[in-house]
């Protein structure tokens, strides 16, 4: 199959969805079928082959902060140039409601073409509704597809119809055998973070205020933090013993990201919010790390109701010390879930995940022709007619 | 023995005419503050209608079909957040029409996209539409700033302070955005 993909994120910036698009892309094209992605990025930026730049990204204010996008009338004519040249048999968009490559691509095409939306945090139906112009340009999706349950919730409530659910995938193999980094792990147990430092959703403070008792009760337990973000500033309002405790690795590489998985002896998400599904609980199962995660929706379902995984209640640092210290304690109990997690994350694996991929593409390819060139002739010329 | 009466009459007359002095310039702070007040109140609502006006014919823009789908969207969401604001919460209404004014200028930073839309007489229409909203965004802001530092200076004066002239009126702030057109869009109202 000749597969197009469009990712709106500027390809330089890391980023969820686009790793999601290039392990994707990856795991297709090592099937066989061939592959091209249309990503923001400067001409000159150094690019795997199958990256075709779409241009630079402009940073401007959107959904509360600023986003990095293509628009305007250049992005518009190199997505329909993508799409002459590419003859795809059908074309995968990420994210289309982000004002971006996607939904211009949207415009540009016709035929079958599938939709993944990643984000729990779609604009209003008001901000839709100002713009029946580009329902229009949604209608044309052949497939939607949700990562997770409350990606799809707030699809289905922001505009209608339905979705199938195809979680993120992760490659559990590399997770599961990557190895540990004796140097990293403290002398009475190790427990990991990683996540921005100074994003309070993603809940190193609550993590922190949990490590005063926790350090007061295991003196020599290490706390590893792996993420962007001013390491200093972090730590400002904890105590020297909990400072002394806590190791900051700064941006970790993906090979480092997984050996940190594979050292600790906890994996902590202390997380208040925000989370629409949660890959790093899926990566730290995959590489065997019991995980203790607050009890976020979307959370709770990644970790089978708390079946393969430990729920506290988000944004409480007593309880997390308590049920921290608990796991700590009981070797046998971490190991069950350490066994049990292995196997429940294999359905996230992206063997899985791109097949059942696969069989959206199939089914939507049966129902549209070829991806080609919609009529977006400039109204003008349709107004002549 | 007239001259005590005298000096008592003259006294008198002199405090007479102090407390009339003193009450002419109470009475002229006050409707001086008073004037000021109104006008700020004018000034305000002014900028405030101005606004509206910009971020609905931005709205209008956005729905109308004549931009890509993407340019679209950025401009309807900014627009939307700009329309739907809490206008009692200044600081929010400071940052969302600053982000309505960059969500512009990035729309229109590609000089076609205002020469597309000049092809034809709605398009004409709405970017004329867009460009007097625009400047009289700026001209309004600049009115109600002047306003603001004229009340301040009354208001810092030593009767207004002391006998609290200006009641539980709030100290008047000035508005700071960001309102500077795009430059494809600038001046159009002229044309």
């Amino acid at each position: 199959m000749k597969v197009g993909i469009v990712c709106p994120y500027s390809w330089d910036v890391p980023g969820g969805v686009q790793f999601h698009v290039r392990d994707l892309t990856e795991v297709l094209m090592a099937r066989g079928h061939e592959v091209s992605v249309l990503a923001p990025a400067d001409d000159d930026t150094p690019l795997p082959p199958y990256v075709v730049p779409a241009g630079r990204a402009v940073p401007v204010p959107y959904n509360g902060s600023v986003a990095r996008v293509n628009f305007g009338p250049l992005s518009a004519a190199r997505v329909r140039r993508w799409l002459r040249e590419g003859e795809f048999d059908v074309l995968h968009i990420h994210e289309p409601a982000t004002p971006s490559l996607s939904i211009l691509a949207c415009w540009a095409a016709t035929g079958a073409i599938v939709a993944t939306f990643h984000t729990a945090n779609l604009r209003s139906r008001a901000m839709l509704a100002a713009a029946p112009f580009l329902e229009s340009a949604l209608e044309k999706i052949g497939a939607r597809v949700a990562v997770s349950e409350d990606a799809r919730r707030t699809l289905v409530e922001h505009m209608g119809g339905d979705a199938v659910l195809i979680p993120n995938g992760v490659f559990v193999d590399r997770f599961a055998a990557a190895d540990p980094e004796p140097v990293w792990r403290g002398t009475n147990g190790t427990v990991g973070f990683i996540g921005r430092l100074d994003e309070e959703r993603k809940g190193l403070p609550t993590l922190l205020a949990a490590m005063e008792a926790v350090v007061a009760a295991r003196p020599g337990i290490r706390l590893l933090v792996a993420g962007r973000g001013d390491a200093e500033e972090a730590v400002d309002d904890v105590s020297p013993a909990v400072r002394d405790a806590v190791t900051f690795l700064g941006v970790v590489s993906e090979a480092d990201k997984a050996r940190l998985l594979r050292t600790v002896d906890v994996y902590v998400a202390p997380n208040l919010g925000g989370e629409s599904f949660g890959i790093i609980l899926v990566e730290a199962m995959s590489a065997g790390a019991p995980v203790l995660a607050s009890d976020l929706d979307a959370f709770g379902r990644v970790l089978d109701g708390g079946r393969v995984g430990v729920l506290f209640p988000a944004g409480d640092p007593d309880a997390l010390a308590t049920s921290l210290l608990d796991l700590l304690d009981d070797e046998a109990r971490r190991r069950k879930l350490c066994a049990d997690g292995r196997e429940w994350v294999r359905r996230f694996d992206w063997s899985v995940v791109a097949g059942d991929l696969i069989a959206v593409y199939e089914t939507v390819r049966a129902g549209a022709g070829a991806v080609g060139e919609a009529d977006v002739r400039p109204w003008r010329d349709r107004l002549r007619r | 023995m007239t001259s005590p009466n005298i000096s008592v009459v003259v006294v008198v007359a002199a405090v007479l005419a102090g407390v009339m002095v003193l009450g002419w310039y109470l009475t002229f702070s006050a409707t001086r503050l008073d004037r000021l007040h109104a006008r700020l109140e004018g000034a305000r609502s002014a900028l405030d209608a101005q606004l509206v006006r910009r971020a609905s014919v931005a709205l209008q823009i956005a729905g109308s079909g004549r931009l890509d789908p993407a340019t679209s969207l950025l401009l309807a969401d900014a627009a939307h957040e700009a329309r739907e604001v809490d206008g009692s919460d200044q600081t929010s209404r400071e940052v969302t029409e600053s982000n309505l004014t960059g969500a512009l200028q990035a729309a229109f930073a590609e000089p076609s996209v205002a020469g597309d839309l000049r092809q034809d007489p709605v398009g004409r229409e709405l970017l004329h539409e867009l460009s007097a909203a625009g400047l009289r965004v700026q001209l309004a802001r600049r009115f109600l700033n002047d306003v603001v530092r004229a009340a301040r200076v009354v208001r810092r004066k030593r009767v207004v302070r002391y006998l609290r002239l200006a009641g539980h009126a709030e100290w008047p702030a000035t508005f700071e955005m960001s309102d500077t057109p795009p430059d494809t869009v600038a001046g159009a109202a002229f044309i």
